[in-house]
């Protein structure tokens, strides 16, 4: 009887030690995977629901899906309409309490952000806009340290016993991204003034930060596929202004300006809108350098 | 002599002993002097560290944008923040029948009030109203309630009018109200959200387009990475292929389990099984059966099975330009009870099953192609009526393969063109239909 309760106290010792599981979270996109990784270090464990090649707006609510927002314990989106066509039924259809919208395991960025492009009204005859702003505000670097302070709030509420160590994560990003911000904004300083043509308008946060001026966009009204009419005027654009480039993201067809490129010597380039859409974006820091890298290739 | 060579020896020893201890004293000194110089140093370093990070807290929080104002969400005393997302589907169609005067009847089946989705003509179609949100933490609502206008006969139905809780423990959900059953595949999926203008031919047979009730629904998602999902149904048993919700008011029971996963970033699958199960009282059949007057009443039991498999394909996870996407459901049903027709009984054993295979090609941002082939099998065992009924399956096998195209402008509007090469009803019919699919306001997002 003895030995038997003597076996069992090694085994009650375990039961009173806390299992301190990693914070499990979803992030919508590769950047907030990126800076849930740099924040959260070895407490967390993160997986990003679309890859750095898909069009977020565009993502089937799959089954995938709904088991990964079953198992998570923070749910960390953009926001502002941008997963609009398939987080809410993921939320909905997932079953898990605890990261329902306006709980502490939902964490929408947009929230701690000031968005640009807020449209005076919403009318599907302008096309599929965004009637809350442009979402795309992940392109600003100047966004992420206030994203970074919420997040690390967040996983404070979540996750307490390691609130120290995410506040010293917090810390070493800031100091490192403050240092990455200043060295940005030298080596872009040229690009200020830069002309470019976008396929879609997800980059006013980028043009905003480095001063770059879009004159034109190839999908007549956002979310319709360019039409010959529409090619023909941004042309007339192109000749008259002095365009450098075709912005375009990862997941976007090149085929949309080739008529333009075989009608100028202008470059169409992939500029990365995630950590991982070029090879050279391999994390948030070396993300913002290809960015200002391929810019100042073109801008000769 | 040697008594002073003795002190001298002593004395010499006396001092080197005290310079020797006051060399180790002097030691001691320096050594916790180097040691308090040392702390001295740790404290500067931490010090400079602490104020460094400080700073670089400071210089981040000037350097990024000011803070974002607070949304201004209109006047004060507007209520409209809290509108639910209402939208309208509108939906219209021109049906052309080569045998326009044909009955619509499968053989071998009673079928339920709806007569098929299209006529001969110009009809409207069936407008749905949706209206969602969440009524608080822990419950949304979401109510379709269709309008139909065709020719004499307009008026609304309620299609869908449930809760659903939001804040269940452990995976827990509960549906309440009436609602889509969560069997099968397409059973969860609005007629207008489909590829085809009409639905397959087991669908019409076996659930009279949708098996939809008053019920309750509970589920629980598994927190596996293999999606799990398992739920049963208590349904009045109102609707078809149910009747007089017998079994004092909870006349359909429904059991399911779906299961899904990504086989690479490019396809992805749905897997389910159903059954169903209802207590069936003095079901009518509609449609021509009633028209002719032959249309025994059944009471008895009905239980079905369905399996289901969804394929979709869509290029590195990206569906807008191109997609592909597979669909079959096998369906199978054993009906047995009484039949009563004016007064004369007889006996029915029904041994039904049908099928359906569909595949869907989005070939462009804006063009789709589809094709489905369905069919159904009959084998009933009817005695003791002395007439033939809808019920007798003349051993035909009731099959039809339709084809379609569609545009669609945005993902709001489509427009469909589809040809219906139909063999279902004892006389072979080619149907052409052009239909419209118009969607305005809050369009909550499809499921897979």
């Amino acid at each position: 009887m003895r030995s038997l309760l003597l076996a069992l106290v090694p085994l009650l010792t375990l039961a009173s030690v806390p299992v301190h599981a990693a914070v499990e979270i979803f992030a919508c996109e590769p950047e907030w995977a990126a800076l849930a990784d740099e924040i959260g270090g070895d407490k967390v464990s993160t997986f990003s629901a679309t890859t750095a090649f898909q069009d977020a707006h565009f993502i089937q609510a799959r089954p995938s899906l709904l088991a990964r927002v079953r198992r998570a314990d923070l749910v960390f989106c953009t926001g502002a309409n941008l997963e609009i066509g398939w987080l809410p039924v993921l939320l909905r259809q997932a079953a898990n309490a605890a990261v329902a919208p306006g709980s502490n395991g939902f964490l929408d960025a947009s929230q701690s952000v000031r968005l640009l492009d807020v449209p005076t009204s919403a009318d599907r005859a302008e096309g599929d806009i965004h009637p809350n702003g442009n979402p795309h505000f992940q392109l600003d670097p100047r966004n992420l340290p206030h994203i970074a302070a919420t997040l690390t709030e967040r996983l404070q509420r979540l996750d307490s016993g390691n609130a120290a160590y995410y506040d010293e994560r917090l810390a070493a990003f800031n100091a490192r991204w403050t240092k990455a911000l200043a060295n940005w904004s030298t080596k872009a300083e040229n690009l200020a003034g830069m002309q470019v043509i976008v396929h879609h308008s997800a980059w006013v946060y980028l043009e905003d930060w480095l001063g770059i001026r879009e004159v034109g966009q190839m999908e007549p009204k956002p979310g319709l596929p360019p039409t010959a009419s529409h090619l023909a005027g941004l042309l007339d654009v192109v000749q008259t202004s002095d365009v450098k480039a075709f912005l375009r993201a990862s997941y976007q067809n090149p085929k949309a300006a080739s008529w333009l490129m075989d009608r100028t010597d202008i470059p169409d380039i992939v500029i990365p809108h995630t950590v991982g859409a070029t090879d050279e974006a391999s994390d948030l820091y070396a993300w913002f350098d290809d960015i200002i890298n391929r810019l100042l290739e073109v801008n000769r | 002599m040697r008594a002073r060579k003795f002190v001298a020896i002593l004395a010499c020893s006396g001092l080197s002993l005290w310079s020797a201890q006051v060399a180790v004293a002097q030691q001691d000194d320096s050594a916790s002097a180097a040691e308090l110089r040392a702390e001295l140093e740790q404290l500067k370093l931490d010090y400079e560290q602490r104020l460094a990070r400080l700073e670089a807290r400071l210089a981040a929080m000037e350097s990024a944008p000011a803070a974002p104002a607070p949304a201004t969400g209109g006047s004060a005393l507007s209520d409209k923040a809290f509108n639910p997302a209402i939208s309208l589907i509108l939906d219209g169609k021109y049906g052309h029948f080569s045998n326009a005067e044909g009955l619509r009847d499968l053989p071998g089946f009673q079928l339920g009030g709806e007569s098929g989705s299209f006529n001969n003509g110009l009809i409207l179609g069936e407008s749905e109203l949706n209206l969602q949100a969440n009524v608080d933490d822990k419950f949304f609502a979401a109510a379709t309630i269709a309008f139909e206008s065709d020719g004499d006969e307009s008026g609304a139905a309620v299609e869908e009018a449930y809760l659903q809780t939001l804040a269940l423990p452990d995976g827990f959900a509960i549906k309440a109200g009436r609602f889509y059953s969560g069997i099968g595949y397409l059973n969860g999926i609005h007629s207008h959200g489909t590829g085809f203008a009409d639905d397959p031919l087991p669908y019409r047979a076996f659930f009279n387009g949708r098996l939809a009730d008053t019920g309750i629904q509970a589920s629980w998602t598994a927190p596996t990475l293999l999606y799990a999902q398992f739920g049963v149904e208590a349904l009045s048993g109102n609707s078809f292929p149910a009747a007089g919700a017998a079994n004092s008011g909870v006349g359909t029971r429904t059991a399911f389990a779906k299961f899904g996963g990504d086989f690479n970033v490019s396809n992805s699958w749905l897997a389910s099984l159903s059954y169903v199960d209802s207590n069936v009282s003095q079901r009518s059949s509609g449609g021509t059966a009633e028209e002719s007057g032959i249309d025994p009443l059944f009471s008895g039991d009905s239980s079905s099975w369905i399996a289901s498999l969804v394929w979709k394909w869509a290029p590195y996870g990206n569906p807008r330009d191109r997609n592909f996407r597979f669909t079959a459901e096998y369906l199978d049903r054993q009906e047995d009870g009484v039949l009563d027709l004016d007064g004369v009984t007889g006996t029915y054993s029904g041994d039904q099953s049908g099928y359906y295979l569909e595949g869907v090609y989005r070939f462009h941002p804006q063009w789709s192609a589809g094709l489905r082939y369905d069919t159904l099998d009959a084998d009933n065992r009817v005695f003791g009526l002395g007439t033939p009924t809808v019920l007798d399956d003349n051993r035909e096998t009731p099959k039809r393969l339709s084809a379609m195209v569609d545009f669609w402008n945005s993902e709001f509007s489509i427009l469909r063109l589809q040809y219906n090469h139909d063999d279902s009803s004892l006389n072979r019919d080619r149907q052409w239909v052009l239909q419209y699919i118009m969607s305005m306001g809050a369009h909550g997002g499809h499921s897979f």
